[in-house]
């Protein structure tokens, strides 16, 4: 691993949210893991996809206008993306789910 | 601080593949289809951080074109598989 030199100002706060968007990431995959249908298994991931990756963007976002001398908010493209398409795949796979459940209860 | 900046990064890279680990065993085992296509897009997600992690830790930029090409392709799979979940196919004539 290679060692980053940054400004004190920049490492406190990436460092924060880098440890607060893993443990919301892994806390929302042990309950897409643990719960037990699939209507309450929807939920958790949306937590790690929006809440998470956007810790982990941002602190993405500092480190790098930290070691460039600059400001750079690339990184907000894949946020504007995430945040963009994440209700629209939760909103096709609920409705894709009671469809599926009526079909099976006409059966 | 710099360590406790090193220590957060591969602390943060840890739990991204523990969450694409959870996720994999939710797309083996979940019972239907649609709970395997949750998993998928999870997976795709942590993949995407997990690649972000690799890219604040090496200082380069070619890191973030792959993170945003794997959000572009998760997105795509996962619209398609819901599609063929609700339609029974994907471009309807």
């Amino acid at each position: 691993m290679t060692e980053i030199e940054l400004p004190l100002w920049a490492s406190v706060p990436a460092t924060l949210l880098l440890i607060f968007g893993g443990l919301l990431t892994v806390i929302g995959s042990l309950g897409l893991l643990r719960l037990p249908d699939f209507y309450s298994r929807m939920h958790p991931p949306t937590m790690g996809t929006t809440l998470g990756a956007g810790c982990v963007l941002i602190a993405s976002m500092i480190v790098s206008s930290a070691l460039m001398h600059r400001p750079v908010v690339h990184e907000l493209l894949i946020t504007l993306f995430v945040v963009m398409t994440a209700p629209v795949t939760a909103m096709l796979l609920i409705r894709a789910a009671i469809h599926r459940g009526r079909l099976r209860n006409r059966k | 601080m710099n360590t406790v900046f090193n220590y957060a990064v591969t602390f943060a890279s840890l739990c991204f593949v523990l969450a694409m680990i959870f996720a994999l065993i939710r797309l083996f085992r979940g019972p239907a289809a649609q709970d395997r296509v949750l998993a998928l897009d999870t997976l795709y997600i942590n993949g995407m951080l997990t690649l972000l992690m690799l890219g604040i830790r090496s200082t380069s930029t070619v890191f973030f074109d792959m993170a945003l090409l794997i959000a572009l392709f998760g997105f795509a799979s996962s619209i398609a598989l819901a599609k063929f979940l609700l339609r029974g196919e994907v471009i309807e004539p």
